[in-house]
């Protein structure tokens, strides 16, 4: 039995956990205001808002639904848009998106709206590029987006002359959502879930935003286990050692953590380049690792970082470092029954300085042609050490380890880098496919190398 | 000026769409069994595990049809389900129908089959080798280009590509049939055209077309995808349904969609252009080759608007033009906004660029020199009423165009790994169908004895706004406010014979309709008032639901009005039948009128290469735009708004990749890529040029659907213009889209240096 708040109405059911939580709305609750695009996360049409007690607190994020296994939504308040409508008006955000003339088929309209109610419930400062970049994963193909970002001017403007109270009670004044979300703190954590036992046969499933885009249907057909039901309360922690981050934290987590910023300042800049921001909430950074995709974009930065993983089983834990976990493509150093519980990054890595770079067919929401990331460690103006990883360039991410090792020692010259891009191109094997040609993928690695030098030295 | 009239129910979700309408009890729901290769004999073909699997009603193949299995609209070249031959990826060929959509796609699976490889042709040009054309070419001649070769200074020569564009409306393509008695069936369909569904389903089930109803409602995007191509799915579900006497639902997935649905055609194309030394362009010779796919579907009519808009909005007084219908083994390409005009428009920019590039001039001086007059000739015999010169005038004044130039090339001298690039697209676009049958429509106006207004047309909603524009088309001609008016489903049982929703016509079309059934109704009601009110029905005016005298408010009001008409036994409905006059098309000659009017406009796009890692954002594109009068200034700068980013996206990021087996490998949203939020023109400046001119359109309001779209290919030759600032000797063929890994190969000279 899964129970959870859907809208403002309590919800025990029997349903496979497994299936899509967009499913379950549309077809189990005749909720038909959240629609379907795409069902790999890359449209936003489907878009909810997921709401669970962190630290005592009530928080609100946006999800797609498609990726968002029904299980995950045990002890959460989902919002569809029904639970936000009110009698009778339109409130806030609806009035601006109406008055800017923001939509026009309507059929991706209510994921934006979704999005933009995602912003008012999580609203930090009092900039417009914050709306904006909540409605950076919902596509829409009719209104050229000029027209929705006015509306997100609108709505960022009428927001901000609401300033008292928490969070949600900001959104309740300002009129996003409805009163009763006051009470759905409470409601949740009178929420009773007893966790069944079950004999997994399937899969082991976290953020699910990968596995849901291949597998949606063969995951009803077997018994899975979800390890990613709660947001992890604490999920990066500082020790002797390094940095600890649980397998569990959220890119989202991840990319907001101060710790993590004032260490790698270019995780902002790489946080908005992976994916979108319901895909971020969800997608867990053990997920990203595990799921050994060429072009991870976390493998490649913490590869550079020379991170390593512990893997949990009831065997007992062992640690692997990052560079040895993958031996081919989709080939792990791991048994199906151990989990990727945490990720380690030694503490020299933050003494370096560090560059993410990504370029792929559109720049936002979209997995690159070729990702790298490097991290370096200088004696003066000499390399004292350096560590370049690649994505898109072989079977798996991958560290450059022969340019790495030429890098040590050198200087910081254009002389330095033109004789490393050389050495790379001799170390990689991409294919061709739908993001790019081997020869593409050979020059572009070759200029993110120099993209490297000129972000941290102003070198070319 | 009025919203959309769906905004309301829009940001509610309260809008219902295809997958949105209530089941019936028993519905069924069909999942496609298609071909996995390109061109094969069929050898065997099991589906007996498939029947038996548990939930499953039937699996249907070719052999089960009661009618005819033809789906093909101007050629009858295209089977529903495939018979002994495959000739795409993704050809239906079983139609499996279970009791949930899980059930089908596990017996999917259980199908068994074996193809007997045959020889695929993906590339057109191979295909014109071969002679395999999907209908007959065509060509088109205006003056002597032999004659004027030799007056020409300059003349050059090349070849252009443009790919082909998914038209990824968010909503997918399905449909819904629900059995009724006596053989009657009745079909909701996310469709374009409700007509071509209809004659679909009445030609596959072999039943008359009055026993067939398709309603739609709206649809959730369509672009020209949903013109020709919705009929399958209708038709499908109309004979699983028809079998199983049960209702059927099919809504596909996305990837099905995707895979099975033919796209914008890319084209290869071969021109000449030469020009005097004025730089007057004064020949053009060009061909076409179509990569039509492997079946005709619409692409005969798409060719031919390529031809008519080879020319774009110059005046070129020797052309000769040909184009090819290619058949190849990919689905079938069809309509996709701008139905073969953008494919031709960039060809002759192409030329034009090339030309200047090689002069050492910058393009916009040929472009500028060559814009139309009114009174010029295109080269299928029009005589053309311009307002070319005009847009590009107030475009190049309003947003200060020289300036742009010289702050452009301070920044590029300034800076060495970022450089700007810009352009200049004009546009010419003609407004009607091609096909001149196809120009009519009906409308249906039932004025309700409470003084409500229901109006009924062929025209689609798709987000354009149609629906709301024939709200205001009634609402101004009966003197009421549109709050009094509501539009209905669009239904073959009320309007017959509909036209599709496309060609950018539509409003202009049903808008007559509208507008001829509410005079009619409006002059019975005067006779009723003058009657009502003892005065002359020319001292009266209907204004805002009141009835007045010479300029002031009688005693009656629009709703005592409508009462007392009906009181009288007179009529309060109308259907009215509208065609445009003198439009007509020759196509043994190729030359006559066939567009009711034109319709210009000038973009100017500048953007911002980063040279290290070849990607580039649009900084701004400004428009004049030739909207006539416009009728709702916030549809109409919406469509332009979204036809130019998706003119943009066709030209820039979203690249089909097709391999040489013919399997779509950018089959997914995560591997073709629309623009997004960040993806836009940061400044993106849409004007409307003022204008007093008369014209056909409907209140004088031009159609504004496709022509935007052809903008965007302005966003290209801006790139093309920042790579040459960086690499002036690169040499940077004429291929579009403008992916960032063609940007990057040329920017390094990969594709050669001069």
């Amino acid at each position: 039995m899964i129970s959870f708040i859907l809208n403002n109405k309590i919800i025990h059911t029997l349903t496979n956990p497994a299936t899509p939580l967009l499913d379950f709305i549309r077809y189990e609750s005749n909720l038909k205001g959240t629609k379907i695009g795409c069902r790999e996360g890359d449209c936003g049409a489907c878009t909810i808002l997921v709401g669970e007690i962190i630290n005592d607190k009530l928080s609100y994020r946006s999800v797609t639904s498609c990726l968002f296994p029904l299980a995950n939504a045990v002890g959460k308040h989902i919002v569809t848009i029904e639970g936000i409508n009110r009698e009778g008006a339109l409130n806030p955000i609806q009035e601006a998106m109406s008055n800017q003339n923001a939509t026009q088929c309507g059929f991706c309209t209510v994921g934006f709206v979704m999005s933009l109610t995602g912003y008012a419930l999580n609203k930090k400062g009092h900039e417009k590029e914050e709306a904006i970049a909540s409605i950076d994963g919902n596509i829409c193909r009719c209104t050229g987006y000029k027209s929705i970002e006015k509306a997100a001017g609108d709505i960022v403007n009428h927001c901000n002359a609401f300033a008292e109270g928490s969070k949600i009670e900001r959104a309740i004044a300002c009129g996003a959502v409805p009163a009763y979300f006051q009470g759905i703190e409470d409601t949740l954590k009178e929420l009773t879930n007893t966790k069944e036992d079950i004999e997994a046969n399937g899969w082991t499933i976290g953020g699910g935003t990968d596995l849901y885009v291949q597998k949606h249907d063969e995951l009803l057909d077997v018994k899975n286990e979800f390890i990613s039901q709660q947001l992890v309360h604490e999920p990066i922690k500082i020790t002797d050692s390094g940095i600890e981050l649980d397998g569990r934290c959220t890119v989202t987590q991840f990319v907001n953590e101060p710790l993590i910023m004032e260490h790698f300042p270019c995780v902002k800049g790489l946080g908005v380049l992976v994916s979108s921001t319901p895909i971020r909430n969800m997608a867990t950074l053990a997920g990203n690792l595990v799921n050994a995709s060429p072009i991870g974009d976390m493998s490649i930065l913490f590869l550079a970082l020379n991170a390593s993983i512990e893997l949990t089983s009831a065997q007992g834990i062992r640690s692997v470092s990052l560079s040895q976990f993958y031996q081919g493509y989709k080939k792990l150093d791991k048994t199906k029954e151990e989990i990727l519980t945490k990720i380690l990054i030694p503490k020299r890595a933050t003494l370096g300085s560090v560059n993410f770079e990504k370029v792929s067919k559109r720049t936002w929401l979209d997995i690159a042609s070729v990702n790298s990331a490097f991290w370096i460690e200088l004696d003066g103006n000499n390399i004292k050490e350096a560590r370049i990883s690649a994505g898109g360039v072989g079977p798996t991410p991958a560290i450059l380890t022969q340019t790495s090792t030429f890098l040590k020692g050198k200087n910081i010259s254009s002389q330095t880098i033109s004789e490393a891009c050389e050495m790379a191109q001799n170390e990689v094997s991409p294919i061709s496919d739908a993001r790019g040609t081997v020869e593409y993928k050979k020059l572009l690695l070759s200029q993110l190398i120099k993209a490297h030098f000129l972000e941290l030295f102003g070198i070319v | 000026m009025i919203s959309n009239i769906d905004t309301y129910s829009h940001v509610r979700g309260e809008s219902i769409y295809l997958d949105d309408i209530p089941l019936q009890v028993g519905t069924l729901f069909a999942k496609v069994f298609d071909s996995t290769v390109a061109h094969a004999h069929i050898k065997h073909l099991d589906i007996s595990k498939a029947k038996n699997y548990p939930g499953v009603r039937a699996v249907i193949i070719h052999s089960d049809i009661t009618g005819e299995n033809q789906i093909g609209g101007i050629i009858p070249d295209e089977p529903l389900l495939a018979e002994n031959m495959v000739d795409f990826i993704g050809m239906p060929i079983a139609i499996v129908v279970a009791e949930n959509e899980h059930i089908a796609k596990k017996a999917l699976k259980l199908i068994e089959i074996e193809y007997e490889p045959l020889p695929i042709i993906v590339d057109p040009r191979e295909a014109h080798r071969q002679g395999k054309y999907l209908s007959t070419p065509r060509h088109f001649n205006l003056g002597d280009t032999e004659i004027a070769w030799s007056n020409c200074a300059h003349i050059f020569e090349g070849k252009a590509e443009s790919g082909g564009q998914e038209h990824l409306y968010i909503e997918t393509q399905g449909a819904y049939a629900v059995p009724g008695e006596n053989g009657f069936i009745k079909v909701y369909s996310s469709t374009q055209g409700p007509t071509a569904v209809q004659k679909t389903v009445s030609r596959v089930l072999g039943k008359p077309m009055h026993q067939v109803e398709v309603d739609t409602t709206r649809l959730g995007g369509g672009f020209g995808g949903k013109e020709d191509q919705a009929s399958t799915w209708g038709a499908m579900c109309a004979v699983a349904a028809h079998i199983t006497k049960s209702p059927v639902k099919y809504s596909l997935d996305r990837m099905e969609d995707m895979r099975m649905t033919g796209k914008r055609h890319p084209y290869s194309s071969d021109y000449k252009i030469g020009l005097d030394k004025d730089l007057n362009i004064i020949a053009y010779e060009a061909q076409y080759y179509q990569n039509g796919g492997a079946a005709a579907d619409l692409s005969p009519a798409i060719l031919e608007r390529t031809l008519f808009h080879a020319t774009n909005t110059y005046n070129i007084p020797n052309v000769k033009t040909s184009a090819y219908p290619c058949k190849t083994n990919l689905p079938p390409n069809t309509a996709f906004r701008g139905f073969g005009g953008p494919q031709g428009m960039f060809v002759i920019e192409t030329a034009i660029v090339q030309a200047a590039e090689a002069l050492g001039i910058e393009p916009h001086v040929i472009q500028h020199k060559n814009l139309l007059k009114t009174g010029d000739e295109f080269p299928y015999g029009q005589k053309v009423v311009s307002e070319a010169i005009e847009c590009w005038t107030e475009a190049e004044t309003q947003f200060n165009f020289q300036e742009k130039i010289k702050s452009i090339e301070a920044f590029n001298n300034k800076n060495q790994l970022i450089k700007k690039g810009y352009a200049i697209m004009p546009i010419c676009f003609g407004i009607s169908f091609t096909k001149t049958m196809l120009n009519q429509a009906r409308s249906l106006v039932h004025v309700y004895t409470d003084g409500s207004v229901l109006i009924t047309t062929g025209a689609v909603e798709m987000g354009q706004g149609v629906n709301t524009k024939m709200v205001q088309v009634a609402a101004k001609t009966l003197g009421i406010d549109e709050s009094f008016v509501k539009i209905n489903s669009t239904n073959t049982f009320r309007i017959a014979n509909t036209s599709p929703t496309a060609a950018s016509a539509t409003a202009d079309l049903n808008g007559k309709a509208v507008e001829i059934a509410c005079n009619k109704i409006k002059e019975r009601l005067l006779i009723s008032a003058a009657e009502d009110l003892g005065v002359s029905e020319s001292d009266i005016a209907f204004v805002k639901n009141e009835i007045y005298i010479n300029g002031e408010k009688s005693k009656l009001s629009w709703k005592d009005l409508i009462f007392s008409t009906y009181a009288k036994r007179v009529s309060l409905s109308e259907h009215a039948h509208y065609t445009p006059p003198d439009i007509h098309f020759d196509t043994n000659t190729e030359k006559g009128h066939p567009f009711a009017y034109h319709v210009f406009g000038t973009s100017i796009f500048e953007i911002t290469l980063d040279c290290i890692r070849g990607r580039y954002t649009v900084d701004s594109a400004q428009v004049i735009h030739d909207a006539g009068q416009t009728m709702n200034e916030k549809i109409d700068l919406g469509q332009c708004e979204g036809a130019l980013v998706q003119g943009m996206g066709w030209m820039t990021m979203e690249e089909l990749i097709y391999d040489k087996e013919g399997r779509l490998r950018s089959n997914a949203l995560s591997t073709y890529k629309v623009p997004d939020i960040y993806s836009v023109p940061k400044d993106l400046d849409i004007r409307f040029l003022k204008t007093e001119k008369t014209n056909l359109a409907i209140l004088q309001s031009k159609a504004v659907g496709e022509p935007p779209l052809m903008y965007g290919i302005g966003a290209y030759f801006a790139i093309r213009n920042a790579i040459k600032a960086f690499n002036p000797k690169a040499l940077v063929p004429f291929d579009a889209p403008a992916t960032h890994e063609k940007i990057l190969l040329a920017l390094y000279g990969k594709y050669g240096e001069i």
